[in-house]
């Protein structure tokens, strides 16, 4: 897909050096609502760079990031923090405030950004923690959750503000693949019920499948092939081939 | 080397200044200023008060020691009450705070920054400059001035604690006399630079709590950086400001 008025996510030509290393180099991909694109490629090929450039964590050397039509690319941190409450990020770690429960996590974005009482936010709380089979956990310390268990309150906090865009990185990083899988139904089940646009970063091939209406490919900070699962199935190239067909589990 | 010092002290003095900027740009986290207040400054009261009045038990033997040779014992309370206030309880209040503060504050901005959570929070659309570091640099700015002036009571209560055991003093007599060479132009710019020293420990620490790098090895180091630049700076800052009231409020 080109670079259109209707992408939810797009980026134009962006470019990404840390000191000597190019770790992105010239990517355009554009997103459109409603979609879901699953980012392959071998570990350190800019994966998860390209997706912080999406909600503006990073900032490209060269090029452009459009949500929604808005260019980000040099917005200042108010402008930032608007477009923002448009977009969840899953981070691969969850990223959970260490020092509040699981709740006050799933809670924070809902006291920052709107303007429900109390009981509403314990109420929306607790519906978020029920879709991800936490709804006993919300008491609980980060510490004391399992990784998988980490992971679905980072969705569940993720998707407090009901987000249109949800950026995912690697969401079945570490976790067992019944854990994974069931990861992948929430997914799934958030992109059939509330439209919501997914970009996911991932290792993990049957992951992958699942989730992605389309497949890019990064390799050395280029996009290598593109395309949905079954076209990249039948890609000759070696590279995507031996990515394709390996049973890859993150 | 010296490059790279002049550039991290460049870095600190844009971080810093944006603190200041943004201390009084709207909205403001009453909130969690207020957490900080608490955590920084309630938590530090026992450490203070405790080590106040150590010092003031160990500044009076020494006086003692001191004046006695010349027959001035009369001039003790008055001596460890100007000394207290005007040098040692700020002092003593800064580097015992940089070190329960600092520390604190490098430690745990470090711990989020490597464990993604001040990315987490400027995902979540709030400011994590505002929310994690112009809050603490807040409360340490008010916790200061205030922690310091219960070092120089509880030092003045270890003070008449020694004077009492050996002369038996009684509590008000031993206050009158403490304070009677003891003027507002004493305590006033000597208690209020703490706020300085308050700002120093808060910048230093969350500028290497928020830059670290490298996992948990990076937080340790942010943390034990953050004790003695906090420290060193505040040592440095304390010689300008001593000057600056001499300047403003000759002896």
């Amino acid at each position: 897909m080109s670079g259109s008025d209707a992408a939810a996510v797009e980026l134009r030509h962006v470019t990404k050096r840390f000191g000597s290393r190019q770790v992105l180099d010239d990517i355009s991909l554009a997103v459109a609502a409603g979609r879901s694109v699953c980012i392959l490629g071998r570990s350190g090929t800019g994966k998860s760079v390209a997706l912080k450039h999406m909600v503006g964590l990073l900032r490209p050397d060269a090029g452009q990031v459009l949500i929604e039509g808005e260019d980000i690319t040099d917005m200042n941190s108010r402008e930032l923090s608007r477009v923002r409450r448009r977009i969840g990020f899953l981070f691969q770690n969850a990223a959970l405030f260490d020092s509040i429960s699981v709740g006050g996590n799933v809670a924070f974005p809902l006291q920052r950004h709107t303007a429900l009482d109390r009981a509403a936010i314990r109420a929306r709380v607790g519906e978020l923690l029920l879709a991800v089979g936490l709804a006993r956990e919300h008491d609980k310390m980060p510490a004391d959750l399992s990784g998988g268990m980490r992971k679905r309150a980072g969705l569940a906090r993720a998707l407090a503000l009901d987000p249109a865009i949800l950026l995912v990185d690697e969401p079945s990083a570490g976790l067992d693949p019944i854990t994974a899988g069931e990861i992948d139904q929430l997914l799934v089940g958030l992109k059939q019920r509330a439209g919501t646009t997914l970009v996911v970063v991932t290792h993990n091939i049957p992951s992958a499948r699942t989730l992605a209406d389309e497949i890019v490919f990064l390799h050395e900070g280029r996009i290598h092939a593109r395309g949905s699962p079954d076209e990249l199935d039948r890609l000759p190239e070696p590279l995507v081939r031996a990515f394709m067909r390996s049973a890859g589990t993150g | 080397m010296p490059t790279l010092l002049l550039a991290a002290a460049g870095d600190w003095a844009l971080f810093a200044g944006r603190a200041i900027r943004d201390m009084v740009r709207p909205p403001y986290e009453v909130h969690e200023t207020l957490r900080h207040l608490f955590e920084l400054g309630c938590r530090s009261v026992p450490l203070i008060a405790t080590s106040g009045f150590a010092v003031g038990v160990v500044m009076s033997m020494h006086t003692r020691s001191s004046l006695a040779r010349f027959g001035a014992e009369a001039l003790i309370p008055a001596g460890l009450g100007i000394a207290l206030v005007r040098e040692t309880g700020p002092l003593t209040a800064g580097l015992l705070l940089s070190g329960r503060i600092g520390a604190g504050i490098g430690a745990e901005l470090g711990a989020m920054k490597v464990s993604e959570q001040i990315d987490a929070l400027e995902a979540l659309a709030v400011d994590s400059f505002k929310f994690l570091v112009v809050t603490r640099v807040v409360a340490c700015v008010i916790a200061l001035p205030i922690l310091t002036s219960l070092m120089n009571f509880t030092g003045m209560l270890g003070g008449y604690a020694a004077e009492h055991a050996i002369t038996g003093v009684p509590l008000g007599t031993y206050f009158d006399q403490a304070f009677s060479l003891v003027q507002f132009s004493d305590l006033i710019p000597a208690t209020l630079k703490t706020a300085v020293f308050g700002f120093l420990i808060a910048t230093v620490s969350s500028y290497l709590g928020v830059n670290t790098r490298g996992g948990t090895e990076g937080v340790g180091l942010a943390s034990t950086r953050s004790v003695v630049l906090s420290s060193l700076a505040l040592i440095v800052a304390n010689v300008v400001l001593v000057r600056m009231i001499f300047f403003f409020y000759p002896a």
